[in-house]
């Protein structure tokens, strides 16, 4: 078997980042939306969005979800409060 | 007048027509801006997919907790359901043995030729320490798991292939990354050794 050197790259990154503790991808659903309107804000996130910025840098997927969403909040319908 | 998060999630769980019809509509808007860039994707699968995650949204109800825009958590949703299909279609003709044709064989590492001789020597060794603790401490499904995501697999189609589902595999590869890690300081390195070797060879 042979990864090639973005695989290997990106597996060393992963692992870089790996934390003993990390939210799964439905606990993360569940805080993305929070954490996308106080970043949209400019906001100081609480302690508990930590997570979310930590799980983002690890799962493509919702990664990519999180950056859809982004693409929404300048929607009336979705901006926050404040 | 925008609705209060209250009022949005108190309609909505009396099923009123008028707050039903308005959030499908909000939630079209939305996914058209949310997936802007997927150039196939029509109006008809968009309201296909509102569809389904119109039914995902009532179903979840009881587990907003009010902490954002009732809109940005409805969105969040539907974007998650419209990335899976759309995920789906991408990869349903892929199989894990496609993409993993030789996953339990040994695992052979690459040379890199940019960085000075020492970083080479450096980043070899510990990307040996790496293979070696991939074929001693992972199990096959953990293998499995961690390459298929490695060669690009979203985490439902790896789950859908190994009858399992999305947080399942991301535990699995989870605990993977942290024998890994395990591996990798047992050999004598640090997560700063880690981390500065992946931004090194990336830069």
């Amino acid at each position: 078997m042979r990864l090639s050197k973005e695989e290997t790259d990106e597996l060393l990154r992963q692992i870089g980042l790996t934390e003993d503790q990390e939210i799964d991808c439905d606990q993360c659903l569940a805080l993305v939306a929070e954490f996308a309107e106080q970043e949209a804000c400019g906001a100081r996130v609480r302690a508990a969005l930590e997570a979310v910025r930590q799980h983002l840098a690890i799962c493509g997927e919702c990664q990519e979800e999180y950056a859809a969403l982004c693409l929404t909040l300048d929607n009336a319908e979705t901006k926050p409060n404040g | 007048m925008p609705r209060s998060n209250e009022q949005w999630v108190s309609r909505l769980k009396a099923r009123q027509d008028t707050t039903l019809i308005e959030l499908r509509g909000i939630l079209i808007r939305n996914l058209g801006k949310a997936l802007v860039r997927h150039s196939h994707v029509d109006e008809g699968l968009i309201e296909d997919m509102v569809q389904d995650s119109v039914m995902r949204i009532l179903d979840r109800l009881d587990q907003f907790e009010g902490n954002s825009q009732f809109v940005t958590w409805a969105t969040s949703i539907a974007i998650r359901v419209a990335m899976g299909e759309l995920r789906r279609r991408r990869w349903k003709d892929v199989s894990l043995s496609q993409i993993l044709p030789d996953a339990n064989t040994t695992f052979a590492g690459t040379v890199d030729s940019a960085p000075p001789p020492e970083r080479i020597l450096m980043r070899q060794s510990m990307v040996q320490a790496m293979y070696e603790a991939m074929e001693k401490c992972l199990s096959e499904r953990q293998r499995t798991a961690l390459l298929a995501e490695l060669k690009g697999m979203p985490l439902d189609e790896i789950a859908q292939r190994m009858g399992s589902n999305r947080n399942a595999i991301y535990k699995l590869t989870h605990d993977a990354r942290k024998k890994l890690r395990t591996g990798l300081e047992a050999a004598g390195y640090t997560a700063e050794d880690i981390n500065e070797s992946t931004s090194e060879v990336i830069a």
